[in-house]
């Protein structure tokens, strides 16, 4: 058994920033073990750009991003293993590696989830019709494409507005192929408006809200699809079914954290946000395994995920010196128009970073901080939407005394 | 490929279970025999997709073929997975009584079980009910400990590599397109890959064998096609059953009812629904179905939630009984009254899976009796199949990388399958090489993201080191293309 002070499982953006910043936090023993054959994740497959505009105050490409991490990782000397899946976690923090050279085992002070997440498929939301190939999630068409050289198809339909499947419909439309048009269940987009504009509408290509596919034709290969308008409470308007020729679908219908490890570990999970539930450092159910990135909950910008993975490694700083402390555990309760808030509790009363995710889409709204009916803090947000991560910082003298902590948008 | 003098003893017309399973058991006699199936590979068409049930046979009518024939193959199931190298668990089976009035449905079960000599049933109370499925919902059951659960797939790929070994000749992408009775009273059998002759023809192909029997002999049988569709559920859900769970069967339906299967690979599968369709290759799921599914799962499982769903599909059952009257025929195997030699296997629906061995000898002795083959000495009657790394315990694992490095890559993490077993898969004896035939025999692709981390690897391993070109990565057989080219020119040129 090797022993090893900070482990980080995964060496994505989570991964990489949580590395350097162990490193700078004085942190020497880290291991960083990553599946794949190289560090970077899934920003190595997204050659756009627009990454790093808050981290670095510049737009950088995702490899580009990526490797302002990596560069550090290798100057610092942080070591790290390729190729190596983590095929067991327990709650006493040991791990089993399975890589060429066969199974090591670790065991770590501190563990840090960093594993990201996975694509919802068609099977989990159940698109009827034929199985036919010619059906992508967007983030397997991206790494095909981008990475590995391959076309996935020439007449595409979209369904799903997540902002892989807008960076595709651009993709694919500047390699040649036809996206007839992107389908949303919902009568928003699920997608930054940023990329809604960048990529549909400086292409032309249609965005058809409150629309889904009901049913796929082909047999070998696809070779249609049909889509129709939904009503209010979801159901199909009657009439509005449109069968489209194409030869592709791609799904972009959400990510899941990958927690298949820490369900493995014992550690609690949070029914919304598919990820841990954590404390105000990122502290798992499990003490001295921490979670931060997309494993935790889904961002929308990789620079949020490269903030937070520096800001739960104050956690483990403090946790390795025995001086993160539970000093009085408080649930963050979960008022109105907001689906989920992460931390889930807090244990002390220091600076926080709250995220939120709105329920529906707004305007001129005011997040509320309470304890009791005492009001501790408000935020006015002048748009909201689902699509778009809001993060709040809560001072340690906001903080201070709260008994209880209730949020909601108003 | 041959196209001319592809003369054998004995052609079987359709790759599936049974055909394979006859394929095997006529390997034991000195013969030639040839498989043709028209699909990729073996076993698409109805025997990949059911539930993968060893039925003990209480639900057949005693005296038919489907009662005799089950019982039997239950009884010697356990030996053929043996042999085979095919995982079988007999993890018994409950029928749940929602209904005072299904209790005497579930006694008149139990004794017609026990007329087909089906062993162990027992109707329990509503409290032992609770001691095996503490999720399940119902006053009262049968037990039946005989019923097992195996792969359906993993059982016909075995069947037929088995075959293989013996000496058995497949052809895949084989179509029969007409049959003729020659002069010297050889058939003649056109398929799109060239005629092959043959002195004896076994027509199981199943969901189209009126359409080969119909070949030499016009409009004896019909089969209508009778659609079942299931939802696959995460291996996170494995603990809320224990057991095969089925509903009291409604009088007068074609099939057993929605029901709950755990997989040899610890899924859970709902279904199947059960729906006469006009067209046999249609394996669409459709949206009322789907929403019928959750709403029947709810009432015997209530804990049960969408979250868990990770696919759905649809299988074809090959069924006698038209529409308009419903329930079962019985199977029918025999030679043909009117074309000597010709021997049909009609109506082959379930329990053809649980059947499919002992379908397979009585093929063997209506030749037999004609015959009298002799025995192949050199027969042998095992084959191994693909080891699963992640079933092995430390020690095993450790070893298996240390001899070959290729047990220490994980291609699929979800169902952690290694590269070592990937090469394998796509090694197969067949030479089957399209994705799903990757998928069945080595679970990668099965998992909860479906594909999601590893089908470009598997791609590149199969473009690096199978030499497949970009037109020959295919999801299921030709025209099931995953590329239309390259993503630029310049590459394409070189």
């Amino acid at each position: 058994m090797k022993e090893r002070e900070v482990i980080i499982i995964g060496g994505g953006a989570a991964g990489l920033a949580a590395a350097v910043a162990c490193k700078q936090k004085g942190i020497e023993d880290i291991l960083i073990i990553e599946r794949g054959d190289y560090l970077g994740g899934i920003l190595q497959q997204c050659i756009h750009d627009g990454f790093g505009l808050e981290k670095f105050h510049t737009s950088l490409s995702g490899p580009e991003y990526a490797q302002r991490y990596i560069d550090q990782v290798k100057e610092k000397e942080i070591p790290f293993l390729l190729n190596s899946m983590v095929v067991n976690l327990t709650p006493q923090k040991e791990v089993v590696v399975a890589n060429s050279n066969g199974l090591q085992h670790y065991r770590a002070k501190v563990i840090i989830l960093a594993m990201g997440c996975r694509e919802r498929t068609r099977g989990a939301i159940g698109i009827p019709g034929a199985r036919p190939s010619g059906i992508y999630t967007a983030g397997v068409a991206q790494e095909l494409i981008n990475l590995k050289n391959y076309m996935i198809g020439n007449k595409i339909v979209i369904l799903g507005s997540g902002d892989i499947g807008l960076i595709m419909a651009r993709r694919l439309t500047l390699e040649g192929a036809e996206v007839i048009t992107v389908a949303e269940k919902l009568p928003y987009s699920s997608g930054l408006s940023r990329n809604i504009n960048q990529c549909l509408y400086d292409f032309d290509i249609p965005l058809l809200l409150s629309h889904t596919v009901v049913d796929i034709e082909g047999n070998g290969r696809l070779s249609g699809v049909t889509i129709a308008q939904l009503g209010k409470r979801g159901g199909i308007i009657p009439g509005s079914k449109r069968k489209i020729t194409c030869d592709t679908l791609l799904l972009s219908v959400g990510l899941i954290p990958e927690n298949e490890l820490s369900r493995e570990a014992g550690i609690v999970l949070d029914n919304i946000t598919g990820g841990p539930q954590v404390d105000e450092r990122g502290q798992t159910s499990v003490p001295g395994t921490f979670a931060c990135g997309n494993v935790l909950q889904v961002h929308d910008i990789v620079d949020n995920v490269s903030l937070e993975a520096e800001y739960i490694v104050e956690g483990v700083a403090r946790y390795l010196e025995g001086k993160l402390i539970k000093e009085q555990e408080i649930k963050v309760e979960l008022g109105e128009g907001l689906r989920y808030v992460v931390p889930q509790k807090l244990i002390s009363r220091k600076d926080t970073i709250f995220s939120f995710r709105v329920n529906q889409p707004g305007e001129k709204k005011i997040l509320v901080f309470e304890d009791g009916k005492k009001v501790i803090k408000k935020k006015s947000l002048r748009r909201v939407n689902p699509a778009e991560m809001v993060r709040v910082k809560l001072s340690s003298s906001e903080l201070e005394g709260i008994k209880r902590l209730k949020v909601r948008l108003v | 490929m041959k196209t001319t003098n592809n003369h054998y003893d004995v052609v079987i017309i359709g790759g599936g279970v049974v055909g394979c399973a006859i394929a095997r058991e006529l390997s034991k006699y000195k013969t030639s025999i040839a498989v043709l199936e028209k699909e990729d590979d073996v076993g698409w068409g109805i025997s990949c997709r059911n539930s993968g049930v060893v039925h003990a046979g209480f639900n057949y009518k005693s005296g038919t073929l489907r009662a005799q024939l089950c019982v039997e193959g239950n009884k010697s199931f356990a030996k053929l997975c043996h042999e085979l190298d095919v995982p079988y668990k007999k993890i018994g089976k409950v029928i749940v009584a929602q209904k005072k009035e299904e209790i005497r449905e579930l006694k008149k079960l139990k004794t017609q079980g026990e007329k087909n000599k089906v062993g162990g049933l027992q109707i329990i109370d509503s409290a032992e009910l609770k001691r095996l499925e503490p999720n399940v919902k119902g006053i009262a059951a049968l037990y039946s400990p005989e019923t097992a659960i195996i792969s359906p797939y993993l059982l016909t790929i075995a069947l037929a590599e088995n075959a293989l070994t013996n000496g058995v000749s497949f052809f895949l992408n084989t179509e029969a397109k007409s049959i003729a009775k020659l002069r010297n009273s050889d058939f003649r059998i056109n398929t799109n890959k060239g005629e092959f002759t043959s002195s004896y023809v076994i027509n199981s192909a199943g969901l189209y064998s009126d359409k080969v029997a119909h070949m030499v002999e016009k409009d004896k049988y019909r089969i209508y096609p009778c659609r079942g569709e299931y939802y696959v559920l995460d291996k996170n859900a494995s603990w809320i059953i224990n057991h095969l769970i089925y509903p009291v069967p409604k009088a007068g339906t074609g099939g057993l009812g929605v029901h709950f299967t755990p997989t040899i690979d610890k899924n859970i599968l709902i279904g199947p629904s059960n729906e006469y369709i006009k067209q046999k290759d249609n394996l669409s799921t459709t949206s009322q179905i789907m929403k019928m599914l959750s709403a029947e799962a709810q009432k015997f499982l209530p804990l049960i939630s969408s979250r868990d769903i990770i696919r759905s599909y649809s299988g074809i059952r090959a069924k006698q009984a038209p529409p308009s009257e419903g329930g079962y025929w019985d199977f029918v195997i025999e030679e043909s009254n009117s074309v000597n030699n010709f021997i049909n296997l009609i109506g082959i629906e379930s329990p053809g899976l649980a059947s499919a061995q002992p379908i397979a000898k009585r093929v063997v002795e209506i030749i037999n009796k004609k015959e009298k083959l002799s025995l192949n000495s050199n027969f042998n009657p095992f084959r191994k199949g693909i080891l699963r790394f992640e079933e092995q315990d430390e020690e095993t694992k450790k070893a298996l990388i240390k001899q070959d490095p290729d047990y220490g890559e994980i291609i699929c993490r979800c169902e952690q399958v290694t590269k070592k077993e990937i090469l394998e898969a796509i090694n197969n004896p067949l030479g089957a090489k399209s994705l799903i035939s990757i998928k069945y025999r080595s679970r990668a692709m099965m998992g909860r993201c479906q594909g999601g981390y590893c089908l470009t690897r598997i791609i590149e391993i199969l473009r690096n080191e199978f030499g497949l070109t970009l037109q020959e990565i295919n999801l299921k057989g030709d025209n099931s293309y995953l590329f239309s080219g390259y993503r630029s020119d310049e590459v394409n040129k070189l």
